[in-house]
């Protein structure tokens, strides 16, 4: 065991950090500094750039076009774009229907779709939850029926995020009602978003965003060679898929940038105001999140060495999501603390590149600080709402 | 003693029922809530028919003599139907210092239209440095003739872009954070040298950000005693406290309320989820937090209706208990809501939000458990 960094791994870091700081595309960090809500485009230009550096496959296997990272590398890799305050991989594609595509599609799906995936060409999409089946997502209810060479679609997906910019969107559909378990019958279809029958409805969420939607599929025609799989098997592949969402859904990189921010936040008077370093009751909360923080992050890096070593994260993967949401959900909390009163404020209108700094009402982005601590609740919510993260652990981990 | 309400108290409670079961529906609140002014004008005036805006005012003031426990039972059904109209603003905190430091002449001049509805007033409590202290105030009034000439900025004023009337503490003498030397000013909202940026809250209400640039008022525009206003504004804002603390009380209630109704008729797994006992214990502390939460406000509200010894302490502590356990059952409620939770189109959404907002209001958790401590 050796926590310091070989000569090679110093050289990786310099090397990322590097790239974060010279070759993040026009416009991003500014927007980012000064709370501008992200383009479509934002996301893209960066992901591109990770493509045209040969990182976006990040997580993927060299034959795939991927990095073949080690477990140490992905962590450096993850630190410095956490910390660079980069805008962050959209997962859809390059976190989730890609790895699915390379492990259970074929070989005509496989060279059809991961190229635009990993260059960022299309947008992907996840229709899972819909609206009668959330937590318990073996109820779904959309429906595949096979009619010669393709299937026709029905159903409603839901809370799907960034839908509105989606091209292609993948889903769990039912192929089969008369099956012994729940869990059969179900699978995994790619559909085209432009496909005649599919309409994309918002959903806006609490804060005031439309960041999510419903996706409805009216007879809506997708060709057989778009299943990825075996028919029926989708429930397997999704779990595969939901287990890296996740690991991704830990954040322990982001949070832990977004608290040395607080902190140094803290340490200056903002509006005029004494520093919080002052407040003792603050620091030790601050201190406290911090702890359990390092925790978090030592036990990421464990679930990457044993993904490293071959293995599928496994349902250890539940632990990181919910301590990881908690966390993150309990650094939001210190944001609004720390803005008092500059919680209030409902003022996203200025937030934009062209909005005069000096006429802004509460410093910096901290009448953001309410928005991202209600829009964040639904962090324990998705990906497996932290309910059933527990279920997991308890049935599959302890064994009860 | 006696827990039960009055009868003066029970028909207060049944009619704001009333009104907002059949008159206050979470979709017209929205609406009322995305207006230019934030809030319904004809709902405002319907508060000033049913006398609402009076209760807390003497007879001699045109009022009904309300006390704390009036303003709890009101302030909790307000919570429970989720209002946006201004009568924290206008009523508790314009008004309380109207109530407790005006002239009788400044009376007659905006008291009696406050309560009729025809003025809108606010009281500018914070600074942008102040944070939670009430004494923090950098904003200057020099002596100027007969009159005063006051300059210096106001931070997250409730109803303060609506108001026709701003009530300014200003500092006369002493240097910023000294309780002495702070005097109350009477400023139009539309005066020269006011100028005020309005915006909506994050839980559907309305703030400005006023600043003050040279504004001249006449003598007469000074409310109460010179330099002596601190424990005008301590006395307000300990009202306003309890008036907020009874809202998230109500709202906390209604929370939990809604989130056990919709544990029943939610299935997944082919049940309700409410029959889940990991759920069930969690709503089960829900009920014993607002539970717990009613019973520091009762006591409250009887400690300063009655003005007993440790009245003060017993505001601190119910804000206290509404900053901690009202986050918590806001949290739960969404939580257990799911997707709708965090769906604007859903009351549940706004409730939490405006928890939230309460709880930073009037000093936090922290900042009453160390009054407690000290």
């Amino acid at each position: 065991m050796n926590i310091t960094f070989s000569k090679e791994e110093i050289a990786f870091r310099d090397e990322v950090r590097a790239f974060f700081r010279d070759e993040m595309p026009e416009g991003i960090a500014d927007k980012r500094r000064l709370g501008v809500p992200l383009e479509r485009e934002d996301y893209v230009n960066f992901q591109k750039a990770l493509y045209r550096k040969g990182w976006a496959g990040y997580n993927w296997p060299v034959e795939y076009g991927g990095t073949g990272w080690s477990t140490v590398q992905k962590y450096v890799f993850g630190v410095e774009m956490a910390e660079a305050d980069a805008p962050g991989i959209i997962t859809f594609g390059l976190g989730m229907v890609g790895p699915v595509i390379y492990t259970f599609g074929n070989e005509e799906q496989k060279q059809r779709f991961l190229p635009d995936i990993l260059e960022s060409n299309v947008w992907w999409c996840q229709g899972y939850s819909e609206p009668g089946s959330g937590s318990d997502l073996a109820s779904l209810k959309t429906r595949a029926e096979l009619a010669g060479d393709h299937y026709i679609v029905n159903g409603t997906k839901t809370w799907t995020t960034l839908g509105q910019w989606a091209d292609w969107i993948f889903c769990l559909v039912r192929t089969s009602t008369n099956v012994a378990r729940r869990q059969e019958g179900i699978s995994f279809l790619l559909i085209d978003m432009k496909t005649p029958g599919v309409t994309v409805t918002p959903i806006i969420m609490i804060e005031g965003n439309h960041e999510i939607n419903e996706v409805h599929f009216e007879n809506v025609k997708v060709p057989v060679e778009n299943l990825v799989g075996e028919e029926g098997k989708g429930w397997t592949y999704g779990k595969v898929l939901l287990q890296h969402e996740r690991t991704g859904t830990a954040r322990v990189a982001v949070t832990n940038f977004r608290l040395g921010n607080l902190r140094q936040q803290a340490s200056r008077s903002v509006r005029g105001a004494e520093p919080l370093t002052n407040d003792r009751n603050f620091m030790r909360k601050l201190a406290a999140v911090e702890v359990e923080l390092k925790a978090l992050e030592f036990t990421e890096l464990r679930t990457l060495a044993a993904v490293a070593s071959g293995k599928a994260p496994g349902p250890e993967s539940s632990i990181l999501k919910l301590k990881g949401t908690e966390l993150q959900q309990a650094v939001d909390e210190l944001y609004v603390e720390a803005a008092g009163y500059y919680a209030l404020p409902y003022v996203p209108s200025q937030y934009t590149l062209d909005f005069p700094e000096s006429d802004r009402v509460g410093e910096g982005s901290e009448t953001q600080s309410s928005l991202t601590y209600f829009n964040f609740r639904k962090a324990s919510i998705y990906g497996g709402s932290n309910e059933i993260q527990k279920n997991i652990v308890a049935k599959h981990v302890l064994g009860l | 003693m006696d827990l039960s309400f009055t009868e003066v108290q029970t028909m207060l409670v049944d009619s704001i029922e009333k009104f907002i079961a059949n008159e206050y529906s979470f979709e017209r609140r929205q609406q009322y809530a995305a207006s230019d002014a934030g809030f319904s004008n004809e709902v405002w005036a319907t508060f000033v028919e049913l006398g609402w805006t009076a209760v807390p005012f003497s007879e001699d003031d045109g009022g009904f003599d309300g006390g704390p426990a009036e303003l709890m039972v009101m302030m909790q059904q307000f919570g429970r139907g989720l209002v946006v109209e201004p009568y924290l603003a206008n009523v508790v905190l314009a008004g309380g210092v109207l109530r407790r430091a005006a002239s009788s002449s400044q009376k007659t001049k905006w008291l009696q239209l406050l309560i009729s509805g025809e003025l809108q007033a606010a009281l500018a409590v914070t600074e942008p440095q102040s944070r939670y202290d009430l004494a923090n105030i950098e904003t200057t009034a020099m002596k100027d003739g007969d009159g005063w000439v006051i300059n210096g900025r106001k931070g997250v004023v409730l109803n303060g872009g609506n108001a026709g009337l701003l009530i300014i503490p200003a500092r006369t003498s002493g240097s910023n954070t000294d309780r002495d030397g702070i005097t109350l000013f009477a400023v139009g909202g539309m005066a020269d040298g006011v100028s005020r940026n309005s915006y909506p809250t994050v839980d559907g209400q309305q703030a400005a950000e006023i600043s003050l640039r040279d504004v001249r008022v006449e003598s007469n525009a000074m409310i109460g005693e010179i330099d002596k206003a601190y424990a005008v504004l301590d006395a307000v804002v300990d009202e306003a406290t309890l008036a907020v603390c009874a809202e998230a009380v109500g709202i906390m209630q209604t929370l939990t309320d809604k989130t056990v109704e919709y544990s029943k008729n939610r299935e997944q797994f082919g049940v309700p989820i409410g029959s889940f006992q990991a759920l069930q214990h969690r709503m089960v502390d829900m009920l014993t937090a607002c539970e717990q939460s009613y019973s520091l406000l009762l006591w409250a509200s009887m400690a300063n209706a009655d003005k007993t010894e440790d009245a003060k302490r017993a505001i601190s502590a119910i804000k206290y208990q509404v900053g901690t356990a009202g986050k918590k059952v806001g949290q739960e409620a969404v939580q257990l809501h799911g997707g709708m939770g965090v769906s604007w189109d859903v009351d549940i959404a706004h409730y939490f939000k405006r928890l939230t907002t309460i709880g930073q209001m009037f000093g936090n958790a922290d900042w009453h458990l160390d009054k407690l401590v000290d």
